[in-house]
């Protein structure tokens, strides 16, 4: 074998194994992207959100999770949030998925937003099945989404869902305060066949729980 | 080779000027660690078991002083006077020759520091409140008005509940009303009852000095009392997914008056779920389908008598 086969053999494994840790390098600080909340006036913003049983696409077609409408009304899958400091956050949540039980009934109930509608109407407590939460623990923030009926009669299969499918809107109100991080998560363990039901798309950023930036 | 410059002269030449070093700095250095450094170091004074921990930490840090001053001080002797001064010296050093009296007194003093340490943190341990940590069902140190069956048991309860990915607290004693904020009376014998409805957490007041593990399918107790007002970081200890890091929130120390202000607007704000909530129990154990918790078994066997205790 001569010199140049040697080094040759030497260098390609080195390449390859260089591209597989470059590669596993940028495969895990993936970060859901970010979709800044609209603005409807100074001071006050607009996030409008979805909730799907399955994305339908990517590595995990069959988990549940959470789509994000951007500024131009396209929807991302992302769980990634930023809004303005020191602001008034008005959400609107369309729940398409059905629903289960809570594991902790305490998650019943609309805490933080007194404003909180469904369907239109005064929303403070659900006491039949829930499809997801957005909870910001921080903020003392928690509202449940009623899961659609399972005998509904034009469910969404395939993400993102059109309003014609049925669904509820969840509708409410939070204020920010100085800029930083918080994190939110649905509190409906609906990570099915996962530890808990916690695993799965309750465990992966991007699905059933994210980040919620603050900037000044 | 005279007699001044003989070996053993030299050596208790160089002993004794790093013994004189040692015990200044250690006559200055270590009443400070105890006096000064000591009510500064963590967890604080906010409660009796951070006080205990406080203590703990203090007594540690005053024996440890010495010991470290006399290691640096023999590590910077020997940079500064033992070092090779003539790079073209390779001749040996002269021999280390045993010592009858210098081992037995170095393994005799360091057996006795040890075996002190050894005692008195097996006492601090056990003792003073139970260190404030969890004891299991059944712990061993117990304040008096303590009681393993519900209805003979005068302390206030707190019930702690882990879950992915926050804590929530019942007061038994307030028609079991479920509260995602942590608000106890001051100067009043709090019994943490801590559990879990998933995986394994571990509910850490620091500022209490109350760490006590939340096992899914076990109650684990802990008592504080918190000594003034104010408020206490809660941070879970026990690495349990993703958003562990994020698992905290602010607990409150208020006077019993302002207690029981809060715990009625508690009750109102969650009024209507408190009928959703599953009886009191010393643990729960979620349904099979990953859905809402149900009262589970203790080791005592449940007991869902509510004490009612005021403070």
């Amino acid at each position: 074998m001569t010199k140049a086969q040697k080094t040759i053999g030497v260098l390609i494994p080195l390449a390859l194994l260089l591209a597989v840790v470059v590669w596993t390098f940028f495969y895990l600080i993936r970060w859901p992207p970010t979709v800044e909340a609209s603005t409807r006036s100074a001071g006050v913003v607009d996030i409008t959100a979805q909730t799907v049983g399955s994305i339908g696409t990517g590595n995990h077609p069959t988990w549940v999770s959470y789509l994000v409408r951007d500024s131009s009304g396209v929807w991302v899958h992302t769980t990634t949030l930023q809004v303005p400091a020191n602001s008034t956050v008005h959400m609107t949540i369309y729940q398409f998925d059905s629903g289960s039980s809570l594991r902790n009934p305490v998650m019943n109930q609309v805490l933080g937003a007194p404003d909180a509608t469904l369907d239109g109407k005064p929303y403070s407590l659900w006491t039949d099945t829930i499809g997801h939460t957005f909870t910001i623990p921080e903020l003392g923030l928690s509202v449940p989404m009623p899961g659609i009926s399972a005998t509904a009669a034009n469910p969404c299969s395939v993400a993102p869902c059109a309003l014609s499918y049925d669904h509820h809107t969840v509708q409410f109100t939070f204020k920010t305060f100085g800029a930083t991080v918080y994190t939110w998560q649905c509190f409906v363990p609906c990570g099915l066949g996962y530890l808990a039901g916690f695993g799965g798309p309750m465990s992966t950023f991007g699905y059933m729980n994210g980040v919620l930036k603050v900037v000044a | 080779m005279s007699p001044a410059s003989s070996p053993s002269n030299v050596n208790r030449f160089h002993l004794t000027r790093i013994l004189v070093v040692w015990l200044v700095l250690s006559l200055i250095l270590t009443p400070l660690v105890y006096f000064v450094w000591g009510p500064n170091m963590p967890p604080g004074d906010m409660a009796n078991n951070a006080k205990d921990q406080q203590f703990d930490n203090t007594v540690l840090s005053t024996v440890a002083t010495p010991v470290v001053l006399f290691i640096w001080v023999y590590l910077g002797y020997a940079l500064i006077f033992f070092r090779r001064k003539d790079a073209s010296d390779e001749e040996d050093g002269p021999p280390i020759k045993g010592h009858l009296g210098f081992q037995v007194g170095w393994v005799g003093l360091t057996t006795v520091i040890v075996l002190s340490l050894f005692v008195f943190g097996t006492y601090e341990l056990v003792g003073p409140n139970g260190a404030g940590t969890g004891s299991g069902s059944s712990p061993i140190w117990t304040p008096a008005g303590y009681s393993g069956v519900a209805k003979y048991n005068k302390l206030f309860q707190v019930q702690v509940i882990g879950q992915q990915w926050r804590w929530t607290f019942r007061y038994p004693a307030y028609q079991g009303v479920e509260t995602t904020q942590l608000v106890i009376p001051e100067g009043v014998q709090i019994q943490f009852n801590t559990t879990s409805l998933d995986v394994i957490h571990s509910f850490w007041a620091y500022e209490l000095g109350v760490k006590a593990d939340a096992v899914p399918g076990v109650n684990n107790i802990a008592f504080a009392v918190a000594e003034r007002p104010g408020t206490f970081q809660i941070r879970c200890a026990e690495l349990c997914g993703p958003l562990h890091g994020a698992m905290s929130s602010v607990g409150v120390v208020v006077s019993p008056t302002a207690f029981n202000t809060w715990i009625a607007g508690q009750l109102v704000l969650h009024g209507e779920v408190i009928p959703l909530l599953p009886p009191y129990a010393p643990t729960y154990l979620p349904q099979s389908d990953g859905g809402l918790y149900d009262p589970g078994q203790d080791p005592l066997g449940p007991d869902l008598t509510l004490p009612s205790p005021a403070p």
